[in-house]
């Protein structure tokens, strides 16, 4: 195919390190999309025709490389855009240099929300289109509903932002906390908490789990051995674990356990099939796709939609069109919102034996994203708006 | 009585997997004095070795035996570390004998190695290449040893070599073919799947058993008591502790110093080839599951005293028993009408993070009081 | 006139090196000029362990602790005087407010003045290591001992800032980029040319001061406890406070170092205190030659700068080749690279090679330096 010209895009992903197990994962889709992008006609801007192009730096799981990289990918390569991160800790150590040096952040992954930079775009769930449901589902309709509750996470922003919404979420629900623990990362000497969890929960009930990576290994394999399974009514609602991860666990420690998450590979749309296949076809029979997957996916062409919609390559012109844009993603259809954050459906699933997931529920079509937590004290009540710049980052609704 | 023993049981758990994991390094540093910063990195490889084990008793022949994979996975991992860890002594440490610090920052450098090579090599190319290793080096003496010495030792060696070259790319592409899993690099984690015996816990009662935690306590217990045996009751531990004691004089009585070296080292390999075998059955399998063991290894080592089998036993327990009271904050049940202004502290350190934190500064201070450890060697060894 | 003369090539590098500093920042990127200033402050911590170790003999892997003390202690001034940040209830740091902290604590109180903070970075360290190296040597714990010490001591405190979010925003450590400092946002690129230059004035310094240490009695004094301890204590002195006050220099060291790199990669985190950063510490010293003030400084600089423009190329190949350069150095080249070239490694190398070294002054002299280099 004949280009007029190419444009570098960066990509910042830890391919070494804890974090590699997962993130690895995700610059593989984003280039499988660029290479849609570009197997389709690349980006058109002002008539001409852009070949899209890579440059990828590693982050090497560790926080302060993840800013390093960012400032080489932003004044070095002059990339109009980094498509980057997994842990909040990550983004966290991004967000100030992106905001420092005005550049633009695609961010993929589910996270804590309670945060909304006019430098940074979130492609994946925020709390009340991830978390809330999920605990809400446990609360009420699992079949541990109605028991109390106990809250596992890593040491680190995520978990702990994540749980602090959680409790607020279950106290207005009328739900009971009886514990919580924090394992540090790169630990996985899991035994003093399950023995937390064992005499917290006598007779079971729902634990919510926000750890990261392979100290789920950890976790699941002790759970069991501890005897606290779904048959003997523990069951755990995990925000990090999805289809990649029951693969590097396994699925015999994992069946019956629930998770919830925006898309799931066992969707059964042509998008998300067509998702599924043509990532198999070019990376290997055996792999599996998952949500934050998808959400990388849907984050490059999103990307295409915004820089054609303001006709420009400028962070400032892209930020305004992609207001508005919609896109028909695998989990169905998704649109950006004024927050920079987007619509997306929300889906319950329990692992099957089989290491997919069995869909138990689905939302009336896409829910709304808020940055700012309405059952959180501090952040209740406000919101953010970047399309109108009286409104900005947060504002009082 | 309940709490007294679920916190033993869970101190005893938590200790055993330190102890076996150290158990190899007590002997490398304790013995030879030499600091293995490759130790956790020996243990990853033993790790891989159970995952690669079990992916081949996952094969229709073997299918049947697949609850057995995990005694056969002992075997081969000793082998595998033991065999990586004799290349490594006759090719790095033994230039640096005498000079420990040297030693600490050499095998700094191979775990980095270590734990690249895992990540770019497929498992299917590592097993070959083992594979061909072991039968290159054992080829010559077991033909010695079996029709006597050959006339032309070269073409003995270069015999064996191809040979072993041959087995290796072979066993290699067939790995390759049969299980496509082992044939890409990766640098993400494995799953090493415990068969069905090893996954629940035995109930007593009202108390549940995890049984992966006794079966890494019977395994250690097992490992202590080889090492034992082998040290204070066979020839070569005999000679190990010669050497030790005193090496101009070992030599001087014919003892073999540099063999005695090379088995030593070995054997100390093979036991982290061992213990990853056990941390497999808890945890996540991946390059870096070496390092988040290697410092407690150091810790039980320096605490029990460098040189005393005893002292490292003592000083796994009494961290796994302090981990677990401090951890999982028991020490509240166990004193309930603790005073306010302690509970608060207490309440602070019952965090896995806060208890780690604990107890290696307890360990600075314990050794304010006993610098040699808990269980000093004593006479002219402890001063060099 | 002769000492002029003979200086004439050493006034020439300074000139031409003074001019290159003053010059850099119009030639090469931003991004490069901050990569730049960051390795430079990693010599000054480099340059710490040159004393304890290549000087003292003391093998501390645990130079992370201060290091990210004196980061620690920069970056909670800067968020404390971050004018228009977004800010936590109660105008605390924006992290106190996802953990619901409602009140700042206590030890972030003296940080709001900019003279304790400057105080501190050095100060803090060097007592945390003054007491600590105390407590060891005074125990007479030495060798591989204080080298596992140092590194349990510096789990004790990785592992205490990585868990306390609630004071320290844990694991995520603290920001700088975008605060303010002298009226300028610390990450833009007018106030990182300004720490790029103060980094190069106090490289020098530091590199200066410990010249002046290491060539007076108090050198003499260390390098006496290098070579034989016990001779020396023989000889009436107590080598205890010594190596205490050595420990703390380094410390004191590591923390402006620290601070440097803080304000300059614009993040400092409990990562800063994971044990494989304070071995690679060492590793500089080591490959650049340990015992030459110069060698600690180029081997800091240049190790680092290797890694970034291997790991930017091929990002699969840059352990292999780090742990490939350590066990070189450790089995073959023990004394780095620069103690390499003073030992007349060149001409031996030539030498194997089967060419005839080519002489350049007397052969009496040539002979006199290759024997004191041999010795």
């Amino acid at each position: 195919m004949e280009f007029d010209d190419t444009v570098a895009v960066g990509i910042l992903h830890s391919l070494s390190g804890t974090m590699a197990i997962s993130e690895s994962t995700l610059s593989e889709v984003e280039k499988m999309a660029i290479g849609e992008i570009n197997a389709s006609g690349g980006v058109t801007v002002d008539g001409k025709t852009y070949e899209v192009t890579w440059i990828e730096e590693d982050g090497a799981s560790d926080w302060p490389t993840f800013a390093e990289k960012a400032k080489k990918l932003i004044d070095q390569d002059q990339v109009p855009v980094v498509f980057g991160g997994w842990t909040s800790a990550s983004r966290k150590a991004m967000l100030p240099v992106f905001e420092a040096k005005d550049a633009f952040l695609y961010y993929p992954i589910q996270y804590e929300g309670q945060e909304c930079s006019r430098n940074i775009f979130y492609t994946g769930a925020t709390p009340n289109q991830q978390a809330e449901p999920a605990v809400e589902f446990m609360f009420k309709e699992s079949p541990v509903a109605g028991k109390p509750f106990f809250l596992v996470g890593s040491d680190y922003v995520f978990p702990r932002t994540s749980n602090t919404i959680t409790k607020a979420q279950l106290a207005s629900l009328g739900g009971q906390v009886v514990g919580e623990d924090y394992l540090p990362l790169g630990n996985t000497e899991v035994a003093p908490i399950i023995a937390k969890i064992k005499k917290a929960l006598p007779d079971g009930g729902a634990i919510i789990n926000t750890l990261n990576g392979d100290q789920n290994v950890a976790f699941f394999k002790q759970m069991q051995s501890a005897g606290l399974t779904p048959d003997n009514d523990y069951y755990v609602m995990s925000f990090s674990i999805a289809e990649v991860e029951i693969d590097t666990i396994g699925p015999e420690y994992l069946a019956d356990h629930f998770a919830a998450w925006n898309f799931f590979q066992a969707i059964d749309t042509p998008a998300s099939q067509k998702f599924t296949e043509s990532f198999k076809a070019m990376y290997g029979e055996d792999r599996v796709t998952n949500d934050p997957m998808e959400s990388a996916y849907n984050m490059v062409y999103l990307w295409k939609a915004g820089v054609e919609k303001a006709n420009s390559f400028d962070d400032n012109l892209v930020r305004e069109a992609l207001i508005g844009v919609t896109f028909d993603a695998p989990q169905g259809p998704i649109e950006v919102m004024p927050n920079h954050h987007i619509s997306q459906t929300v889906r319950i699933g329990q692992v099957t034996p089989d290491g997919q997931f069995a869909i138990l529920s689905t939302s009336d079509g896409p829910i709304s994203p808020q940055a700012w937590n309405q059952f959180e004290p501090s952040s209740k009540g406000y919101a953010c708006d970047w399309s109108d710049p009286d409104k900005g980052e947060k504002y009082l609704l | 009585m309940t709490l007294f023993f679920e916190s033993l049981f869970n101190g005893v758990a938590i200790g055993s997997v330190l102890l076996i994991a150290a158990l190899g390094l007590a002997i490398v540093f304790g013995l030879m004095g030499v600091i293995n910063l490759a130790h956790g990195e020996l243990m990853m490889l033993g790790a891989y070795t159970t995952y690669v084990v079990q992916s081949i008793f996952k094969l229709p022949p073997l299918e049947p035996l697949f609850g057995a994979y995990i005694f056969v996975a002992v075997v081969v991992a000793f082998l595998v570390s033991g065999l990586v860890g004799l290349l490594l002594e006759r090719s790095v440490i033994r230039r640096l004998y005498g000079r420990p610090l040297e030693t600490l920052l050499a095998t700094w450098g191979v775990s980095l190695i270590l734990q690249q090579f895992v990540r770019t090599v497929p498992l299917a190319w590592s097993t070959g290449l083992w594979l061909a290793a072991l039968l290159g080096l054992a080829g010559p003496p077991v033909v010695n040893r079996l029709w006597g010495p050959r006339q032309r030792p070269w073409l003995l060696r270069l015999g064996s070599w191809a040979v072993a070259m041959a087995v290796g790319v072979v066993s290699a592409a067939w790995i390759r073919g049969t299980l496509p899993k082992l044939a890409r690099a990766s640098a993400r984690n494995v799953d090493v799947t415990a068969p069905r015996w090893l996954r629940g816990g035995l109930d007593l009662g009202d108390w549940t058993l995890p049984i992966p935690r006794l079966v890494i306590i019977g395994l250690t217990i097992l490992a202590v008591l080889a090492v034992y045996w082998f040290l204070n009751r066979s020839l070569w531990g005999l000679r190990i502790r010669a050497v030790t004691q005193n090496r101009a004089m070992g030599d001087c009585l014919g003892i073999p110093t540099q063999a005695v070296d090379a088995l030593t080292f070995a054997m100390g390999s093979g036991l982290a080839g061992v213990a990853g075998v056990a941390v497999s059955l808890l945890g996540s399998v991946g390059p870096n599951v070496g390092g988040d063991y290697i410092v407690g290894c150091f810790m039980v080592v320096v605490l029990g005293g460098v040189g005393s089998l005893w002292g490292a036993v003592v000083a796994a327990a009494g961290i796994g028993v302090l981990t677990d009271v401090i951890g999982a904050g028991r020490l509240l049940e166990i004193w309930p009408r603790m005073p306010a202004w302690l509970q608060g502290g207490v309440e602070f350190f019952a965090t896995t993070s806060m208890a780690r934190v604990l107890i290696f500064a307890l360990i600075v201070v314990v050794l304010q009081v006993r610098p040699a450890g808990l269980f000093p060697q004593r006479g002219r060894m402890a001063e060099t | 006139m002769a000492n002029i003369r003979s200086r004439w090539p050493q006034l020439l590098l300074g000139v031409v090196g003074l001019a290159l500093v003053v010059a850099l920042p119009s030639l090469v990127s931003p991004f490069r000029l901050n990569l730049l200033g960051r390795y430079l402050s990693l010599a000054i911590v480099a340059l710490g362990i040159d004393l304890i170790w290549g000087y003292t003999g003391l093998l501390s892997l645990g130079q992370g602790i201060f290091f990210a003390l004196g980061g620690y202690g920069t970056a909670m001034h800067l968020q404390l005087n971050c004018h228009g940040c977004s800010r936590a209830p109660g105008g605390l740091p924006e992290f106190f407010g996802l953990y619901g902290v409602q009140q700042l604590p206590w030890f972030w109180e003296p940080f709001h003045s900019p003279w304790f903070t400057l105080l501190a970075i050095g100060l803090v360290p060097a007592a945390v290591a003054g007491l600590l190296g105390f407590l060891v040597f005074r125990n007479r714990i030495k060798g591989v001992y204080f080298s596992i010490l140092t590194q349990a001591a510096l789990l004790v405190f990785f592992n205490f800032f990585n868990g306390q979010q609630k004071l320290i925003n844990g694991t995520n450590g603290l920001k700088t980029d975008l605060t303010r400092l002298l009226g300028l946002m610390v990450g833009s690129d007018t106030m990182q040319r300004y720490l790029f230059w103060l980094t190069v004035l106090l490289a020098l310094l530091t590199w200066l001061l410990c010249r002046w240490l290491v060539r007076g009695r108090f050198g003499h004094a260390l390098l006496a406890i290098r070579d034989d301890e016990a001779r020396l204590r023989c000889l009436g002195y107590n080598p205890t406070p010594f190596k205490t006050m050595v420990f703390a220099l380094a410390g004191a060291l590591a923390g402006i170092s620290g601070a440097l790199y803080t304000v300059q990669s614009g993040i400092v985190s409990p990562q800063f205190m994971a044990a494989p950063f304070s071995i690679e510490m060492v590793i500089w010293v080591a490959v650049g030659g340990r015992g030459t003030l110069w060698g600690a400084m180029a081997g800091a600089l240049v190790i680092n700068m290797g890694k970034s423009l291997i790991s930017e190329a091929w990002p699969q190949t840059w352990l292999f080749i780090q742990g490939g350069l350590f066990l070189l150095v450790v089995t073959t080249l023990q004394g780095g690279v620069v103690g390499w070239f003073q030992e007349g490694g060149p001409r031996r190398l030539l030498g194997r090679l089967g060419l005839r070294p080519r002489l350049s002054t007397y052969p009496a002299l040539a002979l006199e330096t290759r024997q004191e280099g041999e010795d």
